[in-house]
């Protein structure tokens, strides 16, 4: 499904597809039809969960995914700081996107996976459940925070900002809600306790690669569009110059390009 | 199989809300991309792209 | 940085919001509306009010705080005074200071309203009232530094009103967590350590105030 969409129109620029998103999108087409495979048909049931295990093939690496996503944009937050590229601020932006979008599909998978396992569609008491919600939260004001119109720089200063000081807020986050209810319906990574079956294992780690491909490919085209829109908007700026120049009659030659430029829109 | 519902909401919400967020970013580029002169995007970069915008 | 500016700036708010007025007119009975709505949602039950009031409380001082930020931030956009500020030799750290100082004050004075009359209307009663006090000072301060940075941020855009909640609320949920554990023990209602707790509001309320006194002349600059 992807990879129809990216295939490129004739005689149209290809959008923010490239060669090697098209290989990315190739292999994750084909790559979710085996995971499927994987989860449902080839890996055993879990003894105490039943076949409600099958849920957690997509969950957990969704979940990874978005707290790595919400790293990335700490990074590219400080690092926009640091350096004041544009580079870093479009990559805070387009990780922050994917992460809030993992991050709601954390919360409803494991809360489709609760209502089975645990008998409830969502537990206060959990650490993870409350922390990984009000990180959604946070985040999700973060976006609204980005979608204020501002000068360029300002917006990214502001916006990084609230990106850090958000990460930071975390932790504490985390701890006020274990010691709020200081317990947890989560289990133990049953990963490292070493009684997984071989089929069980390998479907972790295809899907958790999966998602992996899914969020590269999905950083690269959102990291290209929104590069894209910043130089839009910089375009905007320009050719509004240009008009206001050709008002005043300064520069023919501007007049005449300013004219250009709107013809095709 | 046990809690076939349940799997496949799961598992359509998981699948299905990436591959639209997909499609809907993709979109934009495409739009954005038309009224972005191709000298200004930067990933364009392989031999292959390049050739194509010579010749438009 | 000194201390002495930040003290006359956060007179100088507090100068403006006492000649205004919109504190003891407007914003002390909207607390006391709060707390009515409570009752009135939570039926005439005085063991459920008991039991809920000191997460009822710090959801009334959030709602309180949000407004009171919102004042803080319209001082400076008017009359161009942000731009006066800047004119002058004083660092933004004392600037970020004064101003959560003047909300912590006003927050302050609209807790203690909020606190007497929940006694009476929650029939309340204290079992340490040491607690109380430095918690609620502690939570106060965490919320009035957040504040401060966070109303700089959403400082002169358009959709200041509705922004502000959404990007703070969150990040206060230790806070609300936090203190409404502390109050619980202190009014013995729940099985908790304030103490433990006490310390965790230590912690935001110090990190808040950091992050703010470095990030606060970035944002002042371009707000």
């Amino acid at each position: 499904m992807k990879f129809k969409t990216i295939e490129s129109r004739d005689g149209q620029p290809n959008a923010t597809s490239s060669r090697s998103t098209r290989f990315l999108g190739l292999c994750l087409a084909l790559g979710v039809p085996i995971l499927v495979l994987f989860a449902f048909v080839f890996s055993p049931k879990d003894d105490t969960m039943d076949d409600a295990v099958r849920l957690l093939y997509v969950h957990v690496p969704v979940a990874i995914f978005s707290y790595i996503a919400f790293g990335v944009t700490a990074m590219g937050s400080i690092f926009y700081l640091w350096k004041q590229s544009r580079w870093w601020d479009t990559t805070a932006h387009a990780s922050a996107e994917i992460g809030v979008i993992f991050c709601g599909l954390t919360l409803v998978t494991g809360s489709i996976w609760g209502r089975p396992t645990w008998n409830t569609w969502w537990e206060w008491g959990d650490v993870r459940l409350v922390t990984t919600l009000v990180m959604f939260l946070m985040f999700i004001g973060y976006l609204a925070l980005r979608q204020v119109p501002a000068t360029p720089h300002v917006r990214a200063k502001r916006a990084a900002i609230v990106g850090i000081v958000g990460t930071i807020n975390i932790p504490i986050v985390n701890r006020s809600v274990e010691w709020w209810e200081n317990s947890t319906l989560h289990q133990q990574s049953s990963l490292t306790d070493g009684n997984l079956e071989d089929l069980t294992l390998f479907t972790w780690f295809l899907g958790t690669l999966i998602f992996a491909l899914a969020y590269v490919w999905l950083m690269i085209h959102r990291f290209r569009v929104g590069w894209l829109s910043s130089e839009h908007d910089a375009l905007g700026y320009g050719a509004a110059i240009e008009e206001r120049k050709a008002e005043a009659g300064i520069d023919t030659e501007a007049q005449a390009q300013a004219s250009e430029d709107g013809g095709p829109q | 199989m046990t809690h076939l519902g349940y799997l496949i909401a799961g598992w359509a919400f998981g699948i299905g809300v990436p591959a639209l967020y997909a499609v809907l970013v993709l979109r934009r580029g495409r739009k954005l991309s038309e009224v972005v002169p191709s000298d200004r995007q930067r990933w364009i970069s392989s031999t292959e792209d390049q050739a194509r915008i010579k010749d438009e | 940085m000194e201390f002495r500016d930040a003290w006359a700036i956060a007179s100088k708010d507090l100068r403006i919001e006492l000649r205004s007025r919109i504190l003891t007119n407007q914003i002390a009975p909207y607390t006391l509306l709060i707390l009515v709505l409570f009752g009135f949602a939570l039926d005439a039950d005085t063991q459920t009010l008991r039991d809920t009031g000191p997460g009822l409380f710090w959801v009334a001082v959030l709602l309180i705080a949000l407004l009171a930020i919102q004042r803080a931030v319209k001082i400076e956009d008017d009359d161009a005074a942000k731009e006066r500020m800047l004119l002058t030799p004083v660092h933004s750290s004392s600037v970020f200071l004064g101003k959560a100082i003047a909300l912590f004050i006003q927050l302050f004075v609209l807790e203690i309203l909020l606190f007497f009359v929940m006694l009476a209307l929650f029939d309340l009663s204290v079992e340490d009232p040491l607690l109380i006090c430095v918690s609620a000072v502690l939570a106060t301060i965490g919320v009035a530094s957040s504040g401060t940075l966070y109303g700089v941020i959403a400082a002169g855009v358009g959709v200041r009103e509705t922004l502000l909640p959404i990007l703070l609320l969150p990040v206060l949920a230790p806070i609300a967590i936090g203190a409404t554990r502390t109050f619980g023990d202190a009014f013995g209602r729940v099985d908790a350590d304030g103490w433990a707790w006490f310390g965790l509001l230590s912690v935001f309320a110090v990190v808040y105030t950091v992050l703010g006194m470095l990030a606060y002349g970035q944002l002042m600059e371009d707000a």
